[in-house]
C-alpha cells in the first residue's frame, strides 16, 4: 500500500472510533507496551506502516519522518552523513519507531549536556480524534509562531492522537569521544558530577555503578585530551565504553534485568545519595537513578524522590498504590484533564495510559 | 466596567502607589518595542509581590477585565501592547534575584530580573545564562519566558525553552501552577514548553529558574566578506555541513555594514556585498582548531578576505556592529521596521533576491542582518512615518516577506513573536483546524478569555476578515509574478 493510502486508511480508522467511541491503542513497534498503566480493552492501531524519512538534508540539521520509521533507519542514514540524535533515544533491546521515541520522549545519557527528546523536537503533525491533520512547529531551528505544540506532544504517550510526521533537530557526531573511570563511592561521584559540570569541560556523560564513576568527553580532539588531562582517571578502551555507554542509553544494563521492582527516579542532580536499601545505578550526573526494590516495600523510593524534590516512576515490577507514574501536581492534572478534553472529547486516544481513568 | 470602579476594586487589593489611573502615568505604557502601536491602557498595576500578582488576577477575573501583562517593554511584536478597557500588569517591581546556587548550576529569579543582570550576577562562579537577546541589557526574564526568546548564540546554546527548568505563576483565575522543577525529568505532559513562548496568553509567570552554564576559556570571531550574498549563504550552509557547530553565525549585507560602520567603527569591509561572523568558543586548543577549519572552509567558499578577533576587546568590537544594527537603522532612518522570519538556510539566498526585488516594488529601502546560522532573518525595512503611505508600503512590504518564509519552509517568527503585529500572517502560516487547535490550548488554561486578548492567536473570524482583505486588495503586489 502506498503512503497516502496508509494515512487515509489511518484516518478512516480514526474517524470511526471518535464516531463509535471505540478506544484506540496507538502503537508502534511495542518497545514500550510496558511502559505507562495498563491498557484498557482498547483496539490497537499499528503506526508501522506509515513509515519513511521524508526528508533529510545533513546541512539544515534537521531529519522529518512518518512515525513509523524505525529508529535505525533513522540513525543509518544520520551516520552515513556523520551525525546523530543527540539525545540518544533508548532503543530497549530492540528497534522503536520514531513516532514512539517522541510519544514517550525518553532520552539517553547525554540528556543532561546535549537536551533532552524534547529540546530537539523541531515539529510534529497530529492527527487528531475528527481525523484532522494539524500541523505545528516545523523544520527550523527557531519558530514561535504559534504555542508550542510540537513539544507539547513530545512525551503526550499519544493521548491527543496520532503524531504521524516529526521534524528533529540533529548534530554532528563529535569528532573524538573518551571515556574516564574513576574508582569512587556514591556521594563522591555525585559532588564530583556537580563540580565537573560548572567547569568548561566537554562532558557528555556522567554516571555511577558498583564504585565506579564513568565519565564521557566528547568534541574536539584537543577539547577531549585537555579535559583527560585535567581530570585524571583512567582511560576506558573504545570497545569497552561505546558497551557502557549503550548499556546505560537502551536499558540493557544489569540492573534492568533485576526480577525485583526496578524504579526510575528524576532528581535534582545535586541530591546526595538517598537512604533507600541499595546502591542505585546512576546516570545524567546524579539526576537519573535506578534502584532495583522489593516490590513489597510499596512506593518508599517514591516518597525518597519527593523529598529530595524529584519524582519516581515504578518502570517494571507490579505497580504500587500510588500508580506506575508519579502522581501529577492537581493543578498540573486539572490543565491536562481539559487539554484532553478539548482534543480528544470521547477520550479514544490511549485512554488510561498516563493518567488513570483519562 | 468603567476605569474609577476597577481602580477601586484594585486598591483594596494594592497600595494605592501601585495603582496608575491618570493620563500622564498611563501615557509611558502605551505602547512597547513596537512604537507603531499604539493603545492607552484603562488602568497600569505595578504589584510588589507574588501575592499581589494572584490577587490582581483574581480581581480581574471577578470584574471581567482584561488583564496584558508587561516586562521591561522591549517585546518588538507588540505583544504586550495594552488593551483599552484592560490593566495593564507590569511585573518590573518584581525585580529580585531570589537565588544563585553555584553547585546545582541554577538562578531562581523574579520576572522583571533583567536578562544580563543574571549573567552578572552568576560571572563570578564561572557561570552565566546563555540566551542573549540583542535588547538584554533591558529585557526581563519574564518577558524572555513569554516570548520565547532567542539571541546570537542559539544554535549553539538553544533558546529560552532549552535554558528554562521552572515556572510559576497564576491563571487569570487564580490558581498557582508550578511546572518542571529542580529534576530534569517530569511526570505527565511538558506544560513548560507549551506555556514558554505562549505570549501572555495562558498564565502570568513570577518566579522562573534558569539553567547557569560555564562560560567558556575563551570565544573567537573569524570575519569574512563575499562578494556576493548569494555565496556567503553558501558559506554557512557549508560550516553546518562540515560538521562545526560556531557558538554563532551572523551575517550581514552592505546595506547593513555600511549604516552601522560610521556608528560604531567595528572595522566592517565595506567593499564586501556581505559578511560573516563566525564564533568559536571553549578551550584554547579547542577554539585554535575550530578557528583554523572554519577558515578554510569559508575559503573555499568564495571568502574575498577573513580577520579573525586576536583580542577580547577586537571580538566585541566585531559583534558590535551586528549588536547594534537596529539602532543604527534607527539613526540613517527616521523609522524602520524589523522582520523575523526564519527559513531553512539553504534558501537564504533566493530570499534576499526576492527582498531586493521588494524594494523596487515598494519604492522602500531594506537592510538585512541574519542569525545565518539557525535561518533566522531580521530584514529592517527603512520608512518614514511622517510621509503618507510610507508606513502602509512597510507594513505591506514585511508581510509579504513572512508570506515567502512560510512558502520557503520556514515561519513567520523565530524570536520576536506574534504579538499584535503578526496576526494577521498567522493566517498565512496556519489552516483554521490549527487555528482551533491553538484556540481550544489557550480555553484550556483561560476559558475567559481575559489574559491577554487579541494576541498571539487569531480568532477564526479574524483570519476570515483577513483573506477576504486579501481578495478585495487589488493592490496586492504583483499577484503574476512567480512565488516559490
Amino acid at each position: 500500500m502506498d503512503t497516502p493510502a496508509v494515512l487515509k486508511e489511518l484516518r478512516e480508522r480514526v474517524v470511526s472510533a471518535h464516531q463509535q467511541r471505540q478506544p484506540l491503542r496507538l502503537r508502534g513497534a511495542g518497545t514500550k507496551d510496558f511502559y505507562a498503566e495498563e491498557s484498557s480493552d482498547a483496539a490497537v492501531l499499528d503506526l508501522c506502516p506509515y513509515r519513511g524519512i521524508v526528508d533529510y538534508e545533513p546541512s539544515e540539521l534537521v531529519v522529518t519522518a512518518r512515525c513509523g520509521t524505525p529508529l535505525s533507519e533513522i540513525e543509518s542514514a544520520l551516520a552515513d552523513h556523520g551525525q546523530f540524535l543527540a539525545f540518544e533515544p533508548p532503543a530497549l533491546g530492540s528497534d522503536p519507531t520514531i513516532g514512539g521515541v517522541i510519544a514517550a520522549g525518553l532520552s539517553g545519557p547525554r540528556r543532561m549536556y546535549a537536551g533532552a527528546a524534547r529540546d530537539f523536537v523541531l515539529g510534529a503533525t497530529l492527527l487528531d480524534a475528527r481525523g484532522d491533520i494539524l500541523r505545528f512547529g516545523g523544520q527550523v531551528m527557531k519558530n514561535v509562531a504559534g504555542f508550542d505544540v510540537s513539544r507539547l506532544l513530545c512525551g503526550s504517550l499519544g493521548i491527543f492522537g496520532v503524531i504521524t510526521e516529526v521534524s528533529v533537530k540533529v548534530l554532528p557526531r563529535p569528532r573524538a569521544e573518551e571515556t574516564l573511570r574513576f574508582e569512587m563511592p556514591a556521594r563522591e561521584a555525585v559532588a564530583a558530577f556537580n563540580r565537573w559540570s560548572g567547569q568548561p569541560l566537554p562532558l557528555s556523560g556522567a554516571a555511577w555503578w558498583d564504585g565506579v564513576a564513568w565519565i564521557r568527553l566528547s568534541g574536539a580532539s584537543s577539547a577531549v585530551r585537555a579535559a583527560h588531562e585535567r581530570l585524571g582517571g583512567e582511560r576506558v578502551d573504545p570497545t569497552a565504553a561505546i558497551q557502557w555507554w549503550n548499556a546505560l542509553r537502551h536499558c540493557q544494563h544489569p540492573v534492568f534485568r533485576s526480577s525485583l521492582s526496578l524504579w526510575r527516579l528524576s532528581l535534582p542532580d545535586t541530591t546526595p545519595p538517598l537512604a533507600l536499601s541499595g546502591d542505585p545505578l546512576i546516570d545524567w550526573g546524579g539526576a537519573l537513578r535506578w534502584y532495583a526494590y522489593d516490590p513489597q516495600s510499596g512506593d518508599e523510593p517514591r516518597k525518597a524522590a519527593s523529598a529530595a524534590g524529584g519524582t519516581a516512576m515504578c518502570w517494571h515490577g507490579p505497580a504500587p498504590a500510588s500508580g506506575r507514574f508519579h502522581p501529577l501536581k492537581p493543578t498540573v492534572a486539572t490543565l491536562t484533564r481539559r487539554l484532553k478534553d478539548h482534543f480528544d472529547p470521547h477520550g479514544i486516544f490511549n485512554p488510561g495510559r498516563m493518567i488513570a481513568g483519562l | 466596567m468603567n476605569q474609577s470602579d476597577v481602580a477601586a476594586a484594585l486598591r483594596q487589593v494594592l497600595p494605592a502607589d501601585c495603582v496608575l489611573s491618570r493620563d500622564e502615568e498611563l501615557r509611558p505604557y502605551e505602547c512597547d518595542g513596537l512604537s507603531v502601536f499604539r493603545q492607552k491602557p484603562m488602568l497600569v498595576v505595578l504589584p510588589r509581590t507574588e501575592d499581589e500578582v494572584r490577587d490582581v488576577l483574581i480581581t480581574c477575573r471577578r470584574l471581567e477585565v482584561p488583564v496584558v501583562a508587561r516586562g521591561a517593554g522591549t517585546g518588538l511584536s507588540g505583544g504586550s501592547t495594552p488593551h483599552q478597557s484592560g490593566v495593564l500588569l507590569s511585573l518590573a517591581r518584581l525585580n529580585r534575584i531570589l537565588q544563585i546556587d553555584p553547585i546545582a548550576r541554577t538562578a531562581r529569579l523574579q520576572p522583571g530580573v533583567r536578562n544580563l543582570k543574571v549573567s552578572e550576577a552568576a560571572a563570578p562562579h564561572g557561570l552565566y545564562y546563555a540566551p542573549d537577546p540583542s535588547s538584554q541589557i533591558a529585557c526581563s526574564i519574564g518577558g524572555n519566558v513569554a516570548e520565547n526568546s532567542g539571541g546570537v548564540h542559539c544554535l549553539k546554546y538553544g533558546l529560552t525553552v532549552h535554558n528554562v527548568l521552572a515556572i510559576r505563576g497564576f491563571t487569570i483565575d487564580g490558581d498557582l501552577v508550578e511546572l518542571g522543577g529542580g529534576a530534569p525529568d517530569h511526570p505527565g505532559l511538558d506544560l513548560l514548553a507549551l506555556v514558554i513562548g505562549s505570549e501572555g496568553l495562558l498564565m502570568v509567570v513570577t518566579e522562573v529558574t534558569v539553567k547557569l552554564i560555564p562560560r567558556p576559556q575563551l570565544a573567537r570571531v573569524v570575519m569574512a566578506s563575499f562578494a556576493d550574498v548569494r555565496d556567503a549563504g553558501n558559506a554557512v550552509a557549508a560550516i553546518i555541513a562540515a560538521g562545526i557547530i560556531p557558538a554563532g553565525l551572523e551575517m550581514m549585507d552592505r546595506k547593513a555594514t555600511v549604516a552601522v560602520e560610521p556608528f560604531v567603527k567595528a572595522g566592517y569591509d565595506l567593499s564586501a556585498e556581505a559578511i560573516l561572523l563566525a564564533e568559536a568558543d571553549g578551550t584554547p586548543e579547542e577554539v585554535a582548531d575550530q578557528i583554523a577549519e572554519i577558515e578554510k572552509v569559508l575559503r573555499a567558499a568564495g571568502a574575498t578576505a577573513m580577520v579573525v578577533s586576536s583580542s577580547e576587546a577586537e571580538r566585541l568590537r566585531f559583534w558590535s556592529g551586528r549588536k547594534n544594527a537596529f539602532p543604527a537603522a534607527g539613526r540613517i532612518s527616521p523609522d524602520y521596521y524589523c522582520m523575523d522570519g526564519t527559513i531553512p538556510r539553504k534558501n537564504l539566498g533566493p530570499m534576499l533576491e526576492a527582498i531586493e526585488d521588494m524594494e523596487a516594488r515598494y519604492s522602500l529601502r531594506c537592510m538585512n542582518v541574519f542569525h545565518a546560522g539557525d535561518g533566522n532573518l531580521h530584514p529592517l525595512i527603512l520608512f518614514d512615518a511622517n510621509t503618507p503611505g510610507e508606513w502602509e508600503r512597510a507594513d505591506r512590504f514585511g508581510a509579504e516577506i513572512l508570506e515567502l518564509c512560510v512558502r520557503l519552509g520556514g515561519t513567520i517568527t523565530g524570536e520576536h513573536g506574534v504579538g499584535i503585529e503578526k496576526i494577521n500572517s498567522m493566517c498565512v502560516q496556519f489552516s483554521p483546524v490549527e487555528r482551533d487547535a491553538f484556540l481550544r490550548i489557550k480555553a484550556a488554561f483561560d476559558a475567559t478569555g481575559l489574559l491577554n486578548p487579541g494576541k498571539a492567536i487569531p480568532t477564526l473570524a479574524r483570519c476570515a476578515e483577513y483573506g477576504k482583505m486579501h481578495v478585495h486588495r487589488g493592490d496586492l503586489p504583483h499577484a503574476d509574478i512567480p512565488r516559490f
